[in-house]
C-alpha cells in the first residue's frame, strides 16, 4: 500500500468537496498501520473512495456502512476500521445504526461526507437539507427542519465528536488522525460543499471558524454543538467538541476459543 | 410398552416446560427415545402452557398424537383443555386440591389425586416445587428407581438442589407403583431442541461468532450461543444491522451465523444480495412461524418456502437447505456453514418452529467439521475476485489489499460498468454455482424411506409425523433436503415408477408443489395444512388413507 491512491479514473465533479477530504484522510491514515485499516464506504458520491484508495475496503449497501464496519471490529479487534459515509447514507437511510453505533461506543470512526445533498441522484434533500430547501422532488421547497447531527451524537454518548470543513484539509487531517486514534465511538461530521447541486463554499469560508477551547464538557459540548443548528446563519465552529475515555463496547465482548461440543452433548443427556 | 403420549401443562410461568424436560430425561435416564413438543402462546405470565412428551422404549420418535396416555395437571385450566384426549386406560395424575368430578365423565379414566400440599408441607417444600412433587409421584407409578430420579433432579436443578429433592423423595414414597419399566437396551441420547442442534452443528464446522435479534421460534440459536463460551455475540438494533453485522464479520475472517424468522429474513433481504455480489459468506436460519404479518408468532407453519428461496433483489446463486429433525439439522448447521465459506455465498437454513423448538433425541449418526476454504496468498498481487469459480480467500490485516463491494466489479474489487466485465463476473458467479452443485452430487440431498406405488413429497419437521403415520402404508415417502440449487435429478431419480404423487405441506398454497412444477415435476395432490398446528400422527394417517383410497 505505498501509493495509496489507486489509478482509477476520479469521477468526482472538479471542485469537489470530496476531495478535500479524501487528501485529509490520506495524510492521516498514512500515519496509521494501513495495512491493518478497513475502509468501508456506504452509497453516494462518497462512497466512490472504497474505488480511488489502496486500501483494504467494504464498499457498503446505502445505510448499512457503520454496522457493516462494527461486525469487522467484532470478529477483529486489531483492524482500525473506518467508516467514510454520506449525509443521507448516516442521518437518512441508516440513522437507527448511527444511534446505536454512537450508544454503544463501538470502536470504529465515522466520517461523515455531508454535503447535505443527495447529490449521486442528482439533488434531493437530506436530514441536513436547510428548511425550504429546493430539488428535483422537491419542487416549493421541503417541509422540514434539518437535524442537527453533533447534538444528536453527543446526547447519545459518543465518546468523541468533531466537526471539520473539507476547504480545511490540514485542520480535518488532524481530527481524522485523532479520531482513529480514539478507542471508542468517533464521530467526525465533515462539511462538505457540493459545487453542482448546492455550492455553500462561500457561505462555510466566511463562517467556519477553528474553536479555541476544545475538548469541552459534555454541557459545554451540546451547548456549542447548537451554536450553529443547520439552520441559522451563526457561524460554524470546528474542532474536537467533545472527548471521552470509556472502553469499547468490542473489548467488553466475549472472546473467541474453540467450543467441545462433545462436552455439550455429554451434558445434554 | 408401546409407545405413550404424556401431557404436563400449567399456567405460563408455573414450570410446566422445565417440567417436560425433565420427565424426558428421567424416561432418557433409562435408554428411552423421546420428543417433546412445546406448545405456549404470545404471553408471559398465565394463559395455559403446555409440554407433550411422546416417548419410545426403543425406535426413535419425533412426532406427538392426538390422544394421550398421561395427562399431569397442575391447574384445573390443564385438565379442562386436554381432558378430550384422554382414552380408556389413560391416566389423570393432578393436585388433589383440584376438584375433578365434574370435569371427568369419561369411563376408565385412572385418576390419581397427587396430594401436593401435603407433600410440600412434610417436606418444607415452596409452592414453586409443585411440579418436583407432580413428576416424582409419576416417575413412581412408572416404575423408576429412587436412585435415578434423585439422579436426574440433581441435574436438572440448579436452584435449591436439596430441597427438591426432599420434595421429590416425600413424593416418591407416598406413591404406589404400578407400571414395571421396560427394558430399552439404549443409551441415554443427548437432548436438544432443533434450534441448539443447528448451533452445536455450525460450532463443529468452526462457528466464531453469532449477531441475532430475537424472535420467535428462532431466538433459542442466539441465546444457546450467547450462553457458550468462546462465541462472540451481539445483539444490535434490528434485524437489518443484525445482517451487515455478519457480513463485516465474515469480512474480517471470523465464521459467522445469523438466526431469524421471517418478519426479521424480510429486513434482511437487501444485504442477502450483497452478500451475494460481494461473496461474502453468509448463513441465515431462518426459522417459520405462522404468518403473514405478525400471523399466529409462536406457532407453526412453512410459509417462507418461496420467499426463502427469490429473497434478495437481482440474479444469483444461493444455497436453501430445509432439514427435517435435529439430527439433520446438526448436520446441515454445519455443513451449510462450510458451504457457505467455501462458495461465498449467502445460505440458508430453513426450519420451524417444531423443529426450532421441539426436543429430540440426537442419534449421532451424522458426523460434521470444519471444512476448508479456498486460500489465497497473501501478498502484494492480491486480488479478492480473481479466478474462474472459486476466488481465493485471503482477510484484511496482512500484505494483501482485500476488496470487498456491493457494485459489479472487476477482479480487483473495483466498480466496473463496462458490458464485457460484467458479464465475466456474473459467469463467474455461475460456475462457482456449478461447483456448489457439484458437491450436492455427492451429498444426501434427497432422502427416500419406504416403497410403494404412491409418492409422498414432504419437507421440514413434518418429516416425524409423516414416518410414523405411513408406518403400515404402502407408500414411498420422499424429503428433499436441499431446495436450492434444487436436486431435480435426485428427485426424478426418486419419483421414478411412482403412479401418483402427493405434496404434504404446513401451508395454504402448496409452495413445495410449486418448485416440484417450476422444475417441470408433476404433482397430482396435496394435503395441506393451515391452522397454525403440525400434524399429527393420527391426522396424517387419515389424510393419506383418504387420499390414498381414493
Amino acid at each position: 500500500m505505498d501509493n495509496l491512491i489507486l489509478p482509477t479514473k476520479n469521477t468526482w465533479c472538479p471542485g469537489c468537496g470530496n476531495f478535500g477530504i479524501q487528501n485529509a484522510f490520506k495524510e492521516a491514515v498514512s500515519e496509521m498501520d494501513t495495512s491493518k485499516t478497513v475502509l468501508v464506504s456506504g452509497i453516494g458520491c462518497h462512497g466512490k473512495i472504497s474505488d480511488y484508495m489502496n486500501l483494504n475496503s467494504v464498499y457498503a449497501l446505502h445505510g448499512r456502512t457503520i454496522p457493516v464496519a462494527t461486525g469487522i471490529k467484532i470478529g477483529n479487534r486489531d483492524l482500525n476500521v473506518v467508516c467514510m459515509v454520506g449525509d443521507g447514507d448516516t442521518y437518512d437511510e441508516g440513522v437507527s445504526h448511527f444511534i446505536h453505533a454512537a450508544k454503544r461506543n463501538s470502536d470504529i470512526t465515522v466520517i461523515v461526507h455531508d454535503n447535505r445533498v443527495f447529490a449521486l441522484t442528482v439533488n434531493q434533500a437530506t436530514s441536513t437539507s436547510p428548511k425550504g430547501y429546493v430539488g428535483t422532488t422537491s419542487p416549493k421547497g421541503t417541509t422540514e427542519d434539518p437535524m442537527n447531527p453533533l447534538d444528536v451524537a453527543l446526547s447519545l454518548g459518543a465518546t468523541f465528536v468533531a466537526r471539520g470543513y473539507s476547504g480545511k484539509p490540514e485542520h480535518l487531517k488532524r481530527l481524522i488522525l485523532e479520531g482513529m486514534q480514539h478507542k471508542g465511538f468517533s464521530f467526525i461530521e465533515v462539511l462538505q460543499p457540493c459545487v453542482v447541486w448546492y455550492n455553500t463554499f462561500p457561505v462555510y469560508n466566511e463562517r467556519c471558524y477553528e474553536m479555541e477551547e476544545e475538548y469541552l464538557p459534555l454541557d459545554k459540548a451540546r451547548e456549542k454543538s447548537r451554536e450553529w443548528d443547520y439552520a441559522n446563519e451563526n457561524n460554524i465552529p470546528l474542532g474536537v467538541f467533545y472527548k471521552e475515555d470509556k472502553p469499547s463496547n468490542e473489548e467488553l465482548l466475549g472472546e473467541i476459543h474453540p467450543v467441545d461440543v462433545a462436552k455439550i452433548l455429554e451434558e445434554s443427556k | 410398552m408401546d409407545n405413550f403420549q404424556i401431557i404436563v401443562g400449567g399456567a405460563a410461568g408455573e414450570g410446566s416446560k422445565k417440567a417436560g424436560l425433565v420427565i424426558a430425561k428421567l424416561f432418557n435416564s433409562y435408554g428411552f427415545r423421546i420428543f417433546i413438543h412445546e406448545d405456549y402462546h404470545s404471553l408471559v405470565r398465565g394463559g395455559h402452557n403446555f409440554s407433550q412428551i411422546s416417548v419410545s422404549p426403543k425406535d426413535k420418535v419425533e412426532a406427538k398424537k392426538e390422544n394421550i396416555d398421561f395427562l399431569l395437571a397442575l391447574n384445573e385450566d390443564t385438565i379442562v383443555k386436554h381432558k378430550d384426549k384422554l382414552r380408556e386406560e389413560s391416566v389423570l395424575l393432578y393436585d388433589s386440591s383440584i376438584t375433578i368430578t365434574e370435569l371427568l365423565q369419561k369411563d376408565g379414566i385412572k385418576t390419581v389425586a397427587v396430594p401436593i400440599d401435603e407433600i410440600l408441607s412434610e417436606s418444607e417444600g415452596t409452592s414453586l416445587m409443585k411440579n418436583t412433587a407432580l413428576i416424582s409421584t409419576f416417575a413412581k407409578i412408572m416404575g423408576m428407581e429412587w436412585e435415578n430420579i434423585k439422579a436426574v433432579f440433581e441435574k436438572e436443578f440448579n436452584k435449591e438442589t436439596e430441597k427438591n429433592i426432599r420434595v421429590a423423595e416425600v413424593a416418591f414414597n407416598k406413591t404406589e407403583k404400578i407400571n414395571e419399566m421396560a427394558e430399552s437396551g439404549n443409551e441415554p441420547a443427548p437432548l436438544v431442541s432443533g434450534n441448539k442442534a443447528v448451533a452445536l452443528g455450525a460450532i463443529k464446522a468452526g462457528l466464531e461468532v453469532c449477531i441475532s435479534y430475537p424472535m420467535t421460534p428462532a431466538t433459542g440459536v442466539f441465546s444457546f450461543l450467547t450462553s457458550t463460551e468462546g462465541i462472540r455475540t451481539c445483539q444490535p438494533e434490528n434485524e437489518i444491522s443484525v445482517v451487515s453485522m455478519a457480513l463485516g464479520s465474515a469480512y474480517s475472517g471470523k465464521r459467522t451465523i445469523v438466526s431469524t424468522s421471517g418478519g426479521g429474513f424480510a429486513l434482511m433481504t437487501e444485504s442477502i444480495s450483497f452478500s451475494a455480489q460481494s461473496e461474502t459468506p453468509l448463513l441465515i436460519v431462518l426459522s417459520q412461524r405462522m404468518g403473514p404479518g405478525t400471523g399466529v408468532p409462536t406457532y407453526q407453519a412453512q410459509g417462507d418456502l418461496l420467499f426463502a428461496l427469490n429473497s434478495g433483489h437481482g440474479d444469483f446463486e444461493r444455497l436453501v437447505v430445509a432439514p427435517g429433525d435435529a439430527d439433520e439439522a446438526y448436520y446441515w448447521g454445519g455443513k451449510a456453514l462450510n458451504m457457505a465459506w467455501r462458495y461465498q455465498m449467502p445460505s440458508i437454513l430453513i426450519i420451524d418452529k417444531e423443529l426450532s423448538e421441539n426436543t429430540y433425541g440426537l442419534e449421532g449418526q451424522y458426523q460434521i467439521e470444519k471444512e476448508d476454504i479456498v486460500e489465497g496468498h497473501d501478498d502484494k498481487n492480491y486480488k479478492r475476485y480473481d479466478g474462474d469459480d472459486i476466488s481465493p480467500v485471503v482477510f484484511p490485516g496482512g500484505k494483501s489489499t482485500v476488496k470487498a463491494t456491493g457494485y459489479e466489479h472487476t477482479k480487483d474489487g473495483i466498480s466496473t460498468e463496462i458490458p464485457m466485465e460484467v458479464k465475466e463476473m456474473v459467469e463467474k458467479r455461475i460456475r462457482k454455482g456449478e461447483r456448489l452443485r457439484e458437491e450436492l452430487e455427492v451429498l444426501e440431498t434427497v432422502k427416500v424411506y419406504k416403497e410403494g406405488p404412491t409418492a409422498v413429497v414432504f419437507w421440514g419437521s413434518t418429516k416425524g409425523a409423516i414416518i410414523e403415520a405411513a408406518k403400515d402404508m404402502n407408500v414411498r415417502l420422499i424429503q428433499p433436503m436441499v431446495l436450492q440449487p434444487f436436486p431435480e435429478k435426485r428427485m426424478r431419480e426418486a419419483l421414478e415408477g411412482s403412479e401418483r404423487v402427493i405434496c404434504v405441506e404446513l401451508n395454504s398454497t402448496g409452495q413445495l408443489t410449486q418448485v416440484m412444477k417450476m422444475h417441470g415435476i408433476n404433482v397430482d395432490e396435496k394435503i395441506l395444512k393451515y391452522d397454525a398446528r403440525p400434524f399429527t400422527v393420527e391426522g396424517l394417517h387419515r389424510e393419506l388413507q383418504e387420499k390414498i383410497s381414493n
